[in-house]
């Protein structure tokens, strides 16, 4: 299918959930979606047997500064062999998006990943903990705004 | 009895019917088998696993925050050697064909075929390290020096063509930073000439070995329906039987004008998607990798290597996903421009991060020895799994 059908299919299981397409003009077409519903769009997105996107080939967690976090989701269809990006935004303090770990196992370390680098919580997931940094670490190191903290644990940080 | 050891220990109630306790073990950080500095949380049941908790981040090198803070993209590709540091020019590679999309660059006939002898070569010698490492996680140590053996050879037209010999700076954006040698031809035919036979003497010696076959077939067994809910590519999956290559299946750079197969697991000692096969697919990728060698150095064209590197590295706004075949799997790298000259975010889905991530499914069930047996058969490479 081309974006515009994937767009229209969406547009109409889901209504307002679909922000908004930008299918032409950028290299990779890509669907704003509501935080509240990726796990519902994408088990839609999963199981509708003119879309299978059986691979999320990426998950990234995003700081679009001012105030912004985002989440990236690249799919791919084996079956069809097109291909969607999903994005969605949420507020940089508090922000939730619903977890697709139960659709596409391979989220599980990526949400994990994307909520230890930038502090978006991912609800419906199993296991949310940090992955990469040390579990008793503060703040979220990739955001914008983020500052080296002068200490860890009592140790100063060299530089 | 040994045969069926592996079907009864993971029928229901296998070690449970003796009342034991379950218990936790640490296997690493500085454990010999995992490969670098990872650490597994073993659930044990007396011998058998109930449960793997991988804990990473020992090796995190902060890549992503370093890239948005560079002063232009071409700064980046020295640390994206450093991700899997035993196969850098696939790095390279994946990170130059996203960078030649976003700003629209198309590069000279000569620089694609180099680039893929190269990745090709990269291929050769990090499955050269993982079938070594391999052997020498079940107990082989003899092959672990014929590979090493081996992959001197390629290090060395490495070496000549470049100056370095693990972590080369050679694909630039638009380009290469050298051209190859004038020998460069007969060097990479005369070493397809002696690699063949290298395969057949691996095999004699430890891919067809009765100790190793018991080792290695049907243990860690990963159905392809779960490879690919996990996501898992390069050999993982490919073991699993599901025939995925993005060389053929979403072609990159000239591989859709080169020949060649695309190996998968048949379940030929044991199951489909065992450790075997998952070791198997690596030796006939091998023998495939030097197949395109040969044809890619008969098709080489002349030309300049640096004609196209672009003046000024400013792409347009906007975003670009690009995903490459390395020897591990799919390397993407997502990468956001805000239209300056600095990288606003780039994003490395790293194929060893994602095939860990299968590892607990692979392992519930199994005994703890085998858990070294898996672990080697998916070939992480903890720069990448931390980043």
């Amino acid at each position: 299918m081309t974006p515009q059908e994937i767009f229209d299919a969406l547009k109409t299981a889901f209504g307002d959930a679909v922000i908004e397409g930008k299918l032409t003009g950028t290299i990779d077409p890509f669907i704003k979606i509501a935080p509240d519903k990726a796990r519902e769009i994408g088990l839609f997105l999963r199981d509708d047997p003119r879309l299978q996107f059986n691979v999320l080939m990426c998950l990234s967690g995003m700081d679009y500064a001012g105030g912004k976090l985002g989440v990236v989701y690249h799919l791919h269809s084996m079956a069809h062999n097109h291909k969607i990006v999903l994005k969605t935004e949420v507020p940089s303090e508090g922000g939730h998006v619903s977890s697709v770990e139960s659709v596409w196992k391979t989220a599980n370390w990526h949400e994990r990943e994307a909520y230890d680098l930038y502090g978006m919580t991912f609800d419906g997931h199993p296991d949310m903990r940090r992955i990469l940094m040390p579990y008793d670490w503060q703040g979220h190191p990739l955001r914008k705004d983020y500052q080296v903290p002068e200490f860890y644990n009592g140790m100063k940080v060299p530089y | 009895m040994e045969e069926n050891l592996a079907q009864v220990t993971t029928l229901p109630g296998f070690g449970r019917a003796l009342k034991t306790e379950e218990m936790v073990i640490n296997m690493g950080p500085q454990h010999p088998s995992t490969h670098g500095v990872l650490r597994l949380e073993l659930v044990v049941d007396g011998e058998v696993v109930i449960d793997v908790i991988p804990q990473l981040g020992y090796l995190h090198r902060c890549f992503e925050k370093h890239c948005e803070h560079m002063t232009n993209y071409q700064q980046v590709i020295p640390y994206a050697d450093r991700l899997d540091y035993v196969a850098a020019m696939s790095n390279e590679f994946g990170f130059v064909v996203a960078m030649e999309r976003l700003l629209k660059i198309k590069v000279p006939e000569r620089v694609e075929y180099i680039r893929v002898i190269m990745a090709e070569f990269s291929r050769i010698v990090s499955h050269l390290i993982a079938l070594g490492t391999y052997g020498m996680d079940i107990g082989a140590f003899t092959p672990f020096l014929y590979c090493m053996r081996d992959r001197e050879h390629v290090l060395d037209i490495f070496e000549e063509t470049c100056g370095a010999r693990l972590l080369y700076n050679y694909m630039w954006i638009g380009g290469l930073s050298h051209d190859v040698q004038p020998n460069f031809t007969e060097k990479v035919k005369s070493f397809c000439k002696y690699f063949r036979p290298k395969i057949t003497e691996l095999n004699d010696l430890l891919s067809y070995n009765k100790i190793f076959i018991k080792r290695t077939a049907n243990v860690g067994v990963l159905p392809g329906d779960v490879a690919l809910n996990y996501a898992v590519s390069g050999p993982v999956l490919r073991g699993s039987g599901v025939k995925w290559d993005l060389r053929k299946n979403d072609p990159y750079s000239v591989y859709d004008r080169l020949e060649f197969e695309i190996p998968v697991g048949r379940g030929l000692r044991g199951t489909v998607g065992d450790c075997w096969d998952r070791y198997m697919v690596r030796v006939h990728e091998m023998e495939q990798s030097v197949n395109i060698i040969e044809q890619a150095v008969d098709k080489l064209p002349s030309g300049d290597v640096q004609s196209a590197l672009p003046k000024r590295i400013r792409p347009d706004a906007g975003d670009i996903y690009a995903r490459t075949e390395t020897p591990k799997g799919e390397l993407g790298y997502y990468i956001v421009s805000d239209g300056t000259a600095t990288p606003f975010r780039v994003k490395v889905k790293s194929p060893c991060f994602v095939n860990l991530s299968a590892l607990p499914a692979m392992c519930r069930g199994a005994m703890i020895a085998d858990v070294v047996a898996i672990l080697g058969s998916i070939d992480i490479v903890l720069g990448e799994v931390d980043r």
